[in-house]
């Protein structure tokens, strides 16, 4: 299934709606937050992905689920170059807090997201 | 010029969809935590570059927001630092938590500098 063209299709169309609602978040943040780039869309995206993807690995029924919601729309929602750039942009110390508070909150959640998925297996 | 809201949705989608499949592309060629590491590195130096050259809204909402945004993941590192943790011990999730942004990050502000060295 992950090697055949319909596989390649799920994860594109997933990937597809990952990356818009990704920049929806972010253009929501902007609009909340306005003027300076906070990194915050990106931080928010991060963090809910990453319960989600924690949540799908745990639940995923088939493979072409987890291609389409897990490798591509999660996988494309959340980002780490979008991350990086924020980080730069904010410079130090405030970039060095974000990559930590990223990490702290990201691993939180995707902890969060294992534990609650395994809790009750289907 | 800034993309109508509509445009700017389908170039941000069209680079995250050719994104995700890069980003398969080499999940199948490269084994799990090492993919992520690699696409992060990868991902993260072209958007430095991207980020420096001057190109206008369009190319800037299509690859770097789309393509390298969805190529890149958060979600498959923070997973795959847990599982590291859990199922090797502490170190090994510090080691692959630190190994992203340790490679992430000079890879960004290298494709940056190369860019902006060549444009100045």
């Amino acid at each position: 299934m992950e090697r055949t063209p319909y596989g390649f299709l799920l994860v594109a169309a997933g990937g597809f709606l990952g990356a818009v609602a990704r920049h929806a978040v972010d253009v929501g943040a902007g609009a909340v937050l306005s003027g300076t780039p906070t990194g915050a869309g990106t931080l928010v995206a991060n963090v809910a992905g990453s319960f989600a993807l924690g949540l799908l690995l745990t639940r995923a029924s088939s493979d072409r689920t987890f291609l389409f919601v897990g490798t591509g729309a999660l996988s494309s929602f959340t980002t780490y170059s979008t991350f990086v750039a924020d980080a730069v942009a904010l410079g130090t110390p405030a970039g060095a807090w974000y990559v930590a508070v990223s990490y702290a909150t990201g691993f939180a959640a995707a902890a969060l997201g294992l534990a609650v998925g395994g809790r009750n297996p289907r | 010029m800034t993309a109508a809201p509509i445009f700017a949705t389908a170039l941000v989608g069209v680079g995250g969809a050719l994104g995700a499949v890069s980003r398969h592309a080499v999940g199948l060629r490269v084994e799990g935590r090492r993919s992520v590491l690699l696409v992060n590195a990868l991902g993260s130096f072209a958007l430095g570059a991207i980020t420096a050259a001057p190109i206008g809204s369009t190319a800037a909402l299509l690859l770097g927001v789309g393509f390298c945004g969805a190529f890149t993941t958060f979600s498959s590192f923070a997973v795959g630092t847990v599982r590291a943790a859990s199922e090797t011990g502490a170190r090994a999730g510090a080691a692959v938590a630190a190994s992203n942004i340790a490679a992430a990050l000079p890879a960004f502000l290298l494709g940056s500098f190369l860019v902006a060295e060549s444009f100045g």
